[in-house]
């Protein structure tokens, strides 16, 4: 027998990162809330420049994934990883480190992307410094994480620690590989990778947020504190450890089932399809993992408030686990992409999985390292059912409008025009299911809240075990390996290699997705008529950026009869050689804009100048916000020869010594169009923000028709 | 660029090394203990002064 060492978790840590998951999570559906109500109430709700539905998107977004989400994954992990180790922490001061840079990004985030400093890139919309600041605090996590795993005194590591490593390692290549932006200033950087190479690696990345941050770091707080609530173990440990490795090694292949039917090389979305169907069988293995280690206890279910909250989020990761792999079929996809579907998809698994799980874990958790009682289980009981109507007067709405809309898009009348040719009706008809919508995320926050106040209420009648005994036997110093053993207990004993295997492997899914597209030049077609923008129509492209219209219309004409004869021309992948970063979006809230200053959509300034002063004049119905602070606002053209610089340098053919003359050019067009609004009646200097968009907006889908009216010449 | 290719390539060989080791040790290897891990994380390290009670897991 060992002798037996006596040591203490860490619980002050734990309590930290539950504190700051309650209160951003809260935040983060607030501003969620907020913005689905900006679709109902447009005019009321969209409080330009700094609250307007493309900049606060990305901020409900990136608080409820990396601030709630990121937080409870830290808190669980804390909590857990102590004691599957049987160590404390390696470093307090590491933890600390961790906790408090990572709440600082959290709060810069909050105050940059309301301010419009964005790179555009989904769920990575965060400009270079801080993408710099997340990469250090990553390293203090992974660093902490794995100098404890080096001193614990238990050889075998648990299901839930590999998970907690694959995470780690994957999020830390994909943020790296996706953040490669090349700065113009402080708060403005441009992709290194341009169109359809942009959009592979921002939906490599972007899919693999949600495979690494929102799936594999929660199916291990599953494995841990599911066995721990319901006080039995996993239901088949084997099932666990297989289902671990199909798991990563599948899902970072998946990625580009985000641009099916986009202008990405067609066998490369073959890949993204064939890997995202097989995903179905590592998810479904975690699944039916979890909700069977409650076999035979299914009574407990009844009673035991928090076992509710687990059995709905492990039911909610099956059914979105079981759709996602069917919205990858290119069949399903054509229906359900640009439309709410996608909303209702995202949100069955956000609200379900990571929420109710991380519901359940804070009412397991935080009475356990306060040495009480929770305060009020009717009230957690009272929250679920509040919840769980939630999600589902949310996500019914949405698939219904989702749907709906695609329909609607899709619809030919008897003589074989668009049913709906306006956008706008299409739009008009979803504004009630967006209001059930609200209805649903509002009940799911007011949840949230009386959580915390039954939380609040358990903290002050208990007292926080800052450091809780424990005593464990020291580690065998030497290991003896008996024959027949398994060989995944080799790597089990070793942390570092078990690191570098599982970087290796999902390395291999991303390389072979990557590489071919950067190699083979004729992935992506020249069109000799593409030609850069103007320094105004990138002034004006990146105000674009600024403003998120991203985040309502893309820019994509997917191959349908139906797309053609609204848009125009499908759109090709040499058409975006230079758009850094790639403007493609993933949904369409508005219409496409693709081919915007093109054929039959083209339209005059006028009208683009009134559009975006008032939207709800020059088009009733439309949820757009105003922009009439860009008639006043001054475009700042002191970042024009910067900006062209970076672009020479990123491959773009401005001519040498070009960024001298920029704003000359640039002065020019303005000229040009401010005098052409000048002969409508409208007095605007040309000086202003709203004449470089409208340049940007006149400019889009234009190259390809001077190709084509060259083509005719000949 | 030319560098990024090789490393890539030298990395698809690594990686492709990894996956043959994996497959043929799926096939090859039996789980000696598949079972115990799954229990014993359910116990609680709470100091006691005889071992022999920390063996029943804690009842709530």
């Amino acid at each position: 027998m060992q002798q037996l060492e006596r040591f203490q978790y860490d619980n002050k840590i734990v309590r930290n990162f539950a504190y700051a998951t309650i209160i951003w999570g809260i935040v983060g559906m607030l501003v969620g809330l907020w913005v689905a109500l900006q679709l109902v109430f447009p005019k009321e709700l969209n409080l330009q420049p700094l609250f307007s539905f493309g900049r606060i998107r990305p901020l409900h977004t990136n608080a409820v994934i990396f601030a709630f989400v990121g937080n409870g994954i830290f808190m669980g992990y804390y909590y857990s990883l102590q004691r599957l180790l049987k160590t404390r922490m390696a470093s307090d001061l590491l933890s600390k480190i961790h906790f408090w840079g990572w709440q600082l990004i959290i709060v810069a985030a909050a105050v940059t992307l309301p301010l419009g400093i964005t790179t555009s890139k989904e769920y990575a919309e965060l400009e270079w410094p801080i993408d710099i600041a997340i990469t250090i605090i990553w390293v203090v996590f992974g660093w902490n994480m794995f100098a404890t795993i080096l001193k614990r005194r238990e050889r075998h590591l648990y299901v839930a620690i590999w998970f907690y490593i694959a995470t780690f390692v994957t999020v830390a290549v994909l943020h790296i590989v996706n953040s490669f932006e090349l700065p113009v200033s402080l708060t403005k950087s441009y992709s290194w990778y341009a169109g359809v190479q942009d959009a592979l690696v921002q939906w490599w990345y972007g899919h693999n947020a949600v495979a690494f941050f929102l799936t594999t770091p929660y199916l291990g707080l599953m494995y841990y504190f599911m066995p721990k609530a319901a006080n039995r173990p996993v239901y088949s440990y084997k099932l666990s450890i297989i289902h671990f490795w199909a798991l990563i090694f599948i899902y970072i292949w998946a990625g580009p089932h985000h641009l099916l039917y986009s202008a990405l090389p067609n066998w490369a979305q073959s890949l993204g399809v064939v890997f995202s169907f097989t995903l179905i069988f590592p998810s479904w293995g975690g699944m039916i993992n979890g909700l069977l280690t409650l076999r035979g206890a299914w009574d407990r279910v009844r009673e035991d408030v928090i076992l509710k909250f687990m059995v709905v989020a492990v039911t909610a990761y099956g059914m979105a686990t079981f759709e996602g792999p069917m919205l990858s079929l290119k069949t399903i996809n054509a229906i359900s992409h640009f439309t709410d579907w996608t909303i209702a998809h995202v949100h069955v698994g956000g609200l379900g999985w990571n929420g109710m799980l991380t519901f359940g874990i804070l009412y397991w958790l935080i009475p356990r390292i306060f040495k009480t009682d929770l305060y009020s289980k009717r009230l957690a009981n009272v929250h679920f059912w509040i919840a769980t109507l939630g999600i589902l007067f949310y996500a019914i709405p949405m698939y219904w409008a989702g749907f709906t809309q695609a329909s609607m898009w899709k619809q030919f009348n008897e003589s074989g025009n668009l049913a709906y040719p306006q956008f706008v009706e299409t739009v008009t008809y979803l504004r009630p299911f967006y209001a059930v919508r609200s209805l649903g995320g509002l009940l799911f926050v007011f949840g949230a809240l009386l959580m915390m106040y039954n939380l609040l209420k358990t903290v002050a009648r208990g007292k926080l075990v800052a450091n809780e005994d424990a005593e464990a036997p020291a580690l065998e110093k030497i290991y003896h390996t008996h024959k027949g053993e398994h060989w995944h207990r080799w790597i089990e004993r070793r942390p570092v290699r078990f690191l570098i295997v599982t970087l290796v492997v999902i390395l291999i899914g991303g390389i072979v997705e990557l590489v071919p597209t950067f190699l083979v030049k004729s992935n992506v077609p020249t069109i000799a008529s593409v030609k850069p923008y103007t320094p105004l129509e990138l002034q004006g492209r990146d105000l674009y950026i600024r403003e998120g219209c991203y985040t309502c219309h893309s820019q994509m004409i997917r191959p349908f009869r139906s797309e053609t004869e609204r848009y125009g021309e499908y759109s090709k992948a040499g058409e975006f050689v230079y758009d850094h970063p790639f403007q493609w979006g993933s949904k369409r809230t508005g219409p496409d804009l693709a081919r915007e200053g093109a054929g039959n959509n083209r339209k005059n300034n006028l009208w683009h100048f009134n559009h975006l002063d008032d939207p709800q004049v020059v088009t009733p119905g439309s949820v757009m916000p105003s922009y009439s602070f860009m008639i006043d606002k001054k475009l700042d053209t002191s970042t024009t020869a910067a900006k062209i610089r970076a672009m020479q340098k990123l491959g773009v053919p401005y001519e040498k010594g070009y960024d001298q003359l920029a704003n000359k050019d640039l002065v020019k067009q303005a000229k040009t169009i401010a005098e052409d609004l000048a002969a409508s009646e409208v007095n605007v200097p040309s000086d202003r923000e709203i004449i470089a968009i409208i340049a940007y907006l006149q400019r889009l889908g234009t190259d390809i028709e001077k190709s084509k009216t060259a083509q005719t010449k000949n | 660029m030319s560098v990024l290719i090789l490393l890539i390539a030298f990395s698809i060989l690594i990686a492709g090394g990894f996956l043959f080791a994996f497959i043929w040790s799926v096939k090859k290897g039996q789980y000696d203990d598949d079972y115990t891990p799954s229990v014993r994380m359910l116990f609680d390290d709470n100091p006691t002064d005889s071992t022999a009670s920390s063996l029943t897991p804690k009842q709530k």
